[in-house]
C-alpha cells in the first residue's frame, strides 16, 4: 500500500527553492546545537583529560580545590612513604606533592586571566597523565626556570622559550614547552617546587597526587587516609576530581544550548509547517488521484511525513557539515569553580552530528505531522468535482 | 444481473446551513460490456453521480451495486481497496502525477496489488501498448502533448483490469484531433477489450461513440 | 491608507501561515534580545565601580593576601581620605548550587565608603553593634526567604572548613544601581580573624581618593613603595578592578554574536520562504491588479508592507516578550548577571532589525511581481 518514495524525492526537486531555505534553516538550528554542546563537551574533554583512574589526589581535609588547600611537608612525605602508593621503574615512590597557585597574567588579545602556577618535582611527569615536553627542555633544580604549557604559549606575553616572565618580584626564564593530551595541564605554568614555596605561599604545599600499585584498592585507600588522625586530608580520584570541577560550567552551557536551540527550532518548525501546507496545497489534484486510484489515507499521511523528514534529514546534514570546520578551535574561558584559565578546543564528535540529525529529524517531524494529515484527510470529493 | 444496479438515488449537498439537492431518485442499470454516455448541462450532477458510482463520496439515499457488491455499504477502508480493483477512472485535468514518468503513473495503481515487479512490468506494457504508447514509458508528462498524457491516463485506467471505466468528460481540455484519438480508443476498449464504460461528456460527437446515451437535468436522468 | 485592506485582506488569506511566520520571527528576535542583553549587562558590569574609589591587591594575583600593617602606611597616602579593606569568605550556604559572594569588610570604614549601599539606620546600627551580625543584599532576602534577625549558617571552603559559621540577619542594602548587585552578604572581618585563629588577612585595600584625577599618581606611589617588600601590591581603580573581572570570561561577546547571526540568518529564511509561497499563489491576481492599473511600484509596495507587518509584529512580540518575562521574573542569570535588563536601546535595535528583515524578505517576491508579464499571466486565469 506504500506510495513510491521517489515520488516525494523528486516533487522536493520541484520546488528547490522552498526545500533548500527549509533545510537551511533548519541546519542552521542544529549548527548553533551543535557548535554549543561541543564547546560544553570541549570544556568537559580537557577537564577529564586531565585526571587519571589510577591515580588519587590528596588535599586538606573540607578543601573543594586545589586553591583554598594546604599540606604541610610532614604529611605529605608520610603519605608518599605509605604501602599503596606506586613505585616506578627506578623504585621511587609515584608521588607529586605540588604547589598550585594562581597568577594574574595579561591576555595578548584583551583582559586579564588568572593563570595555575603549579610547582612540581621531576615525578609529576611520571604520576600525572600524558604530560610531555614538546620544546625546549625540562627545568634544572634549583633555578629560577619555569615550563609553560601549550595554551598558554601564543597567548600571553613573554612566553616563548628564552623569555622572561615576572611573577611575585623574580623574574622566571621560560625554558620548555610542555603538552598534555588536550587536559588542563596545558593551560598552566610548571616550575619547580622548591622555588615556587618562598616565591609564593611559604612551606606549604596544596596537593599531592600519586599512583595507585592497585586502582581497584581506591575505597580503601580512601579510608586509610580519613581515619589517620595524623592526616588532616582528603582523598579523591583524581579523574572525578577533576570532571567534577568541570561540572558547573558545563551545565550553564549545556542549559544556555538547550533554551538557544530550542527557541530557534520553534521558528524552523513554524518554517516547516508553513513549507509542507503549501506543497500539501499545491498538490491537491495529486493527493485526489492517488486517493481516487484507491491508496489508503495513511498511506498519504506517510508519503508527506517522509517529504518533511527528507527535508530535515538534509538539514541535519548540512547543519553537521557546517559544524565540522569548528572541531579543533580553541578558545579560552575561567573555570569560576577553580577560578582559574582553561583553555579547550570545541569537540564536534560523531555522537554529536548522529545527535544533530536525530534533532532535525525531530523537527521535521512535529513541523510535518500536520500538513501531512491534512493531505491524509483530504475530501476526495472537494478536489475531484474542481478537477 | 447487470454489472451495476443503482437504486432509488439521492444525493443532497450541505453548503453551510444550505442544502442544495443535486438529484433523486434516480435509477439506473448498466449491463456488462456497456458503453453508456452521460449528457447534460453544467451543474446537473452528472461528475456528482460518477463519484457516487465510484466509492467517492456516500449518497444521502439509496444503493448502489457494483458485480453485487454494495458500494453503498462499505466503510472508507474497504471502498479503497475496492476501488483499486473494480474502478478505473479517467479525469479531465491534472490526470497524472507531473514528477513520476508515463510508465511509473500507469504502474501506480498496480502497487497497491500483490503483484511482483516482473508481473507489474508485463501489465504496464502491455496497457502502454494498447494505448499506443510503449515508446513514451520514461518520458514525463510535461514531455506529452495533451492527448498523449489522456492516453496514459486510460492506460493507467484500464492496467488493473477493473469491472467498470468511469470517465469524466475526458476530450473537455483537448483539441479535436487528439479528442478523436481518445473516444476511438475508448471505442477500441470496449469493443475489443469488452470494458464496460460510463463516460460524461458534454460533446455531442463523443457522445455518437457510445451505445446509448442518457441525459441528466434538473435532477432527472432520461434514456 | 487606503491600501490597508488590501494588505490586510492578503495577510488573513492564510492565517495559518500568517501566524506561524509572525511567531517564527518572535522567537527568533526574543532570542537576538536576550543575547544581546547579556552583551550589555556584561558591558555595564564593566561600568561599575566608582572612578573615586581604588583597590590596592597582592601584585601576583587577587587569592594572594595582603598584611593587615599596610592599612596604617595606606591611610597616610597623600590624595587618599579613608582606607578599608576586605576579603573573600568563599562561604556555601546548605548546597554549593545556592551560591552567592561573601566579603568579610572592616565594617566602620567600608560602608560609608559605599554610599551605593543605602541601609536603614536601625539596620545599620544593629550590624554594627554584632560581631556575628550579617548584612545582606534585598535579593538574597527574596531569593531564600530570608527575615531579619534570622540566623544562618555558612560552611566557608576557605576559612576553617571543618566547622559551619552560624550568622544572623542583621541589616538588608538596597543598591542605588542594580549593576551593584543585589546578593551580595557581607559579614565582620574581625569575627572571621578571631574565629580563624587570627589566620584570615585582608584580601584587597579599598581606598577612597579625594580627587579621581588622582587615581593613576596614587597607584604609582603606593605600587612603588611596595615593589620590594614581601606583598607588592598593584592598585588600580575600582571600575579597572571590576572591569578585569569580566574579561575572564572571555570572548563570550564573540560567541554571542556569532549566534546571533545564525539566528538571523535562519529566520530570515523562513521569513523570505513564506513571503516567495505566498507571492506564488497569487500571480494570477497580480496580473488582474495591473490590468486594473495598479503601477509597478505601488505593487512592489503593498508586497513589502506585507511583510513588514509579519516581521514588525513578531519583532513587537519577541522583543517585549523578552522584556516582559526578564523582568517580570527578575532574571539575573544565578547572580552571574546582576542588573540583567533588556534596555530601550536594545528594544530598538530589535524593531529594527524586524523591519530590515521585512524588506529584505520581501524583496524577491516584490521584484517578481513588478516584471511580471501581464498577458501570459492572464491567458492561464482565463
Amino acid at each position: 500500500m506504500k506510495i513510491p518514495l521517489i515520488y516525494n524525492l523528486r516533487s522536493l526537486r520541484q520546488r528547490p527553492i522552498s526545500t533548500l531555505t527549509t533545510a537551511l534553516g533548519m541546519g542552521l538550528v542544529v549548527l548553533v546545537f551543535i557548535a554549543m554542546s561541543a564547546l560544553s563537551r570541549g570544556f568537559r574533554a580537557a577537564l577529564t583529560e586531565t585526571g587519571s583512574g589510577d591515580n588519587v589526589i590528596v588535599l586538606r581535609t573540607g578543601a573543594d580545590s586545589e586553591l583554598t588547600s594546604g599540606l604541610g611537608r610532614q604529611t605529605a612525605s608520610t603519605i608518599t612513604s605509605m604501602p599503596f602508593v606506586a613505585r616506578g621503574a627506578d623504585g621511587r615512590p609515584l608521588a607529586s606533592p605540588e604547589v598550585y597557585v594562581l597568577v594574574s597574567l595579561q591576555r595578548l588579545s584583551s583582559g586579564e586571566a588568572l593563570v595555575v602556577a603549579r610547582g612540581i618535582n621531576p615525578e609529576a611527569f611520571q604520576v600525572r597523565k600524558n604530560v610531555s615536553i614538546i620544546a625546549g627542555r625540562m627545568i634544572r633544580p634549583g633555578t629560577s626556570e619555569i615550563l609553560i604549557g601549550k595554551s598558554i604559549v601564543d597567548r600571553f606575553a613573554n612566553t616563548g622559550i628564552g623569555q622572561t616572565i615576572s611573577l611575585a618580584n623574580r623574574d622566571w626564564t621560560v625554558v620548555g614547552h610542555f603538552a598534555a593530551d588536550g587536559s588542563s595541564f596545558e593551560s598552566e605554568i610548571w616550575g619547580e617546587n622548591e622555588q615556587f614555596m618562598p616565591a609564593f605561599r611559604g612551606e606549604v604545599f596544596q596537593s599531592l597526587t600519586f599512583r595507585l600499585k592497585d586502582p581497584a584498592a581506591f575505597e580503601s585507600v580512601r579510608q586509610t587516609l580519613a581515619d589517620d588522625p595524623r592526616l588532616p586530608v582528603d582523598a579523591h580520584r583524581e579523574y572525578d576530581f577533576y570532571a567534577n570541577q568541570s561540572f558547573q560550567l558545563t551545565q550553564i552551557i549545556n542549559i544556555a544550548a538547550i533554551f538557544v536551540a530550542g527557541i530557534m527550532a520553534v521558528g524552523a518548525i513554524f518554517g516547516a509547517i508553513n513549507t509542507m501546507y503549501a506543497a500539501v496545497g499545491a498538490r491537491a489534484p495529486e493527493i485526489a488521484v492517488l486517493l481516487t486510484l484507491g491508496f489508503r489515507p495513511a498511506s498519504v499521511l506517510f508519503s508527506f511525513l517522509f517529504e518533511a523528514l527528507v527535508i530535515a534529514f538534509l538539514g541535519g546534514l548540512i547543519g553537521g557539515l557546517f559544524s565540522l570546520p569548528l572541531n579543533g578551535i580553541m578558545t579560552s574561558t575561567t573555570n569560576w569553580q577553580s577560578m582559574s584559565e582553561v583553555a579547550f578546543a570545541f569537540r564536534v564528535t560523531p555522537d554529536l552530528l548522529l545527535r544533530g540529525v536525530v534533532f532535525a529529524l525531530v523537527m521535521g517531524f512535529i513541523g510535518g505531522f500536520f500538513p501531512a494529515r491534512r493531505a491524509a484527510r483530504q475530501p476526495v470529493v472537494e478536489v475531484a468535482r474542481q478537477i | 444481473m447487470a454489472l451495476l444496479e443503482i437504486r432509488n438515488l439521492s444525493k443532497v449537498y450541505q453548503r453551510d446551513s444550505q442544502a442544495i439537492p443535486v438529484f433523486e431518485a434516480i435509477n439506473l442499470d448498466i449491463v456488462a460490456g456497456e458503453f453508456l454516455v452521460l449528457m447534460g448541462p453544467s451543474g446537473s450532477g452528472k461528475t456528482t453521480l460518477l463519484n457516487l458510482i465510484a466509492g467517492l463520496d456516500r449518497p444521502t439515499t439509496g444503493q448502489i451495486s457494483v458485480s453485487g457488491e454494495d458500494v453503498t455499504e462499505m466503510t472508507n477502508r474497504r471502498l479503497a481497496a475496492w476501488r483499486s480493483r473494480h474502478v478505473g477512472f479517467i479525469f479531465q485535468l491534472y490526470n497524472l502525477l507531473p514528477v513520476l514518468t508515463a510508465y511509473q503513473n500507469v504502474e501506480l495503481p498496480l502497487l497497491l496489488t500483490p503483484l511482483s515487479k516482473r508481473e507489474r512490468r508485463e501489465h504496464v506494457e502491455a496497457a502502454l501498448e494498447i494505448v499506443g504508447l510503449s515508446d513514451r514509458g520514461n518520458h514525463f508528462p510535461r514531455q506529452l502533448s495533451g492527448g498523449q498524457e489522456q492516453r496514459v491516463a486510460i492506460a493507467r485506467a484500464v492496467v488493473s483490469d477493473p469491472t467498470l471505466i468511469l470517465a469524466d468528460e475526458p476530450t473537455g481540455d483537448l483539441d479535436a484531433k487528439s479528442a478523436d484519438e481518445i473516444l476511438t480508443l475508448m471505442q477500441r476498449l470496449n469493443g475489443e477489450f469488452q470494458k464496460t464504460i460510463l463516460l460524461v461528456t458534454h460533446d455531442q460527437r463523443a457522445a455518437e461513440r457510445g451505445h446509448a446515451i442518457m441525459h441528466l437535468d434538473k435532477g432527472v436522468l432520461t434514456r | 491608507m487606503k491600501y490597508v485592506k488590501l494588505v490586510w485582506a492578503n495577510l488573513t488569506r492564510s492565517k495559518r501561515r500568517t501566524i506561524l511566520t509572525t511567531l517564527s520571527v518572535a522567537a527568533a528576535l526574543f532570542l537576538f534580545v536576550s543575547l544581546r542583553s547579556v552583551i550589555t549587562t556584561l558591558e555595564d558590569a564593566k561600568q561599575v565601580g566608582s572612578e573615586s574609589r581604588m583597590v590596592t591587591r597582592n601584585s601576583i594575583s587577587i587569592v594572594f593576601p595582603l598584611p593587615e600593617a599596610y592599612y596604617t602606611w595606606l591611610s597616610a597616602v597623600p590624595g587618599v581620605t579613608s582606607v578599608s579593606w576586605a576579603c573573600w569568605f568563599g562561604g556555601i550556604y546548605q548546597d554549593p548550587k545556592n551560591f552567592f559572594p561573601q566579603f568579610a569588610i572592616k565594617a566602620d570604614s567600608y560602608l560609608p565608603m559605599y554610599p551605593e549601599m543605602v541601609i536603614p539606620e536601625d539596620q545599620r546600627g544593629q550590624f554594627m553593634a554584632e560581631r556575628t551580625a550579617a548584612l545582606v543584599g534585598k535579593g538574597l532576602m527574596e531569593r531564600f526567604g530570608w527575615r531579619l534577625g534570622q540566623n544562618i549558617q555558612l560552611r566557608s571552603s576557605i576559612y576553617v572548613p571543618e566547622q559551619t559559621w552560624p550568622f544572623t540577619i542583621r541589616a538588608v542594602y538596597t543598591p542605588t544601581d542594580p549593576s551593584f548587585g543585589d546578593e551580595l552578604m557581607f559579614i565582620h572581618y574581625e569575627y572571621l580573624y578571631e574565629n580563624s585563629g587570627r589566620w584570615a588577612t585582608p584580601g584587597w585595600y579599598v581606598l577612597q581618593l579625594d580627587d579621581p584625577a588622582r587615581a593613576a599618581s596614587v597607584a604609582t606611589v603606593i605600587d612603588e613603595h611596595y615593589k620590594n617588600s614581601g606583598a607588592s601590591t598593584r592598585t588600580e581603580t575600582e571600575r579597572a578592578f571590576q572591569t578585569s573581572f569580566i574579561t575572564m570570561y572571555g570572548n563570550v561577546g564573540f560567541l554571542l554574536n556569532a549566534i546571533g547571526m545564525a539566528v538571523f540568518f535562519a529566520i530570515l529564511l523562513v521569513a523570505a520562504n513564506t513571503m516567495m509561497m505566498a507571492a506564488r499563489e497569487r500571480t494570477s491576481e497580480v496580473a488582474v491588479l495591473k490590468t486594473l492599473g495598479f503601477s509597478d511600484r505601488l505593487l512592489v509596495g503593498l508586497v513589502l508592507a506585507e511583510a513588514a507587518v509579519i516581521t514588525v509584529t513578531g519583532g513587537l512580540i519577541g522583543v517585549f516578550g523578552a522584556k516582559l518575562i526578564f523582568e517580570g521574573t527578575e532574571f539575573q542569570g544565578a547572580g552571574f548577571l546582576p542588573g540583567f535588563e533588556v534596555k530601550w536601546g536594545t528594544a530598538v535595535i530589535g524593531l529594527l532589525i524586524a523591519v530590515l528583515l521585512g524588506v529584505v524578505s520581501g524583496l524577491v517576491p516584490a521584484w517578481q511581481a513588478a516584471r511580471l508579464p501581464v498577458a501570459h499571466t492572464l491567458r492561464r486565469v482565463a
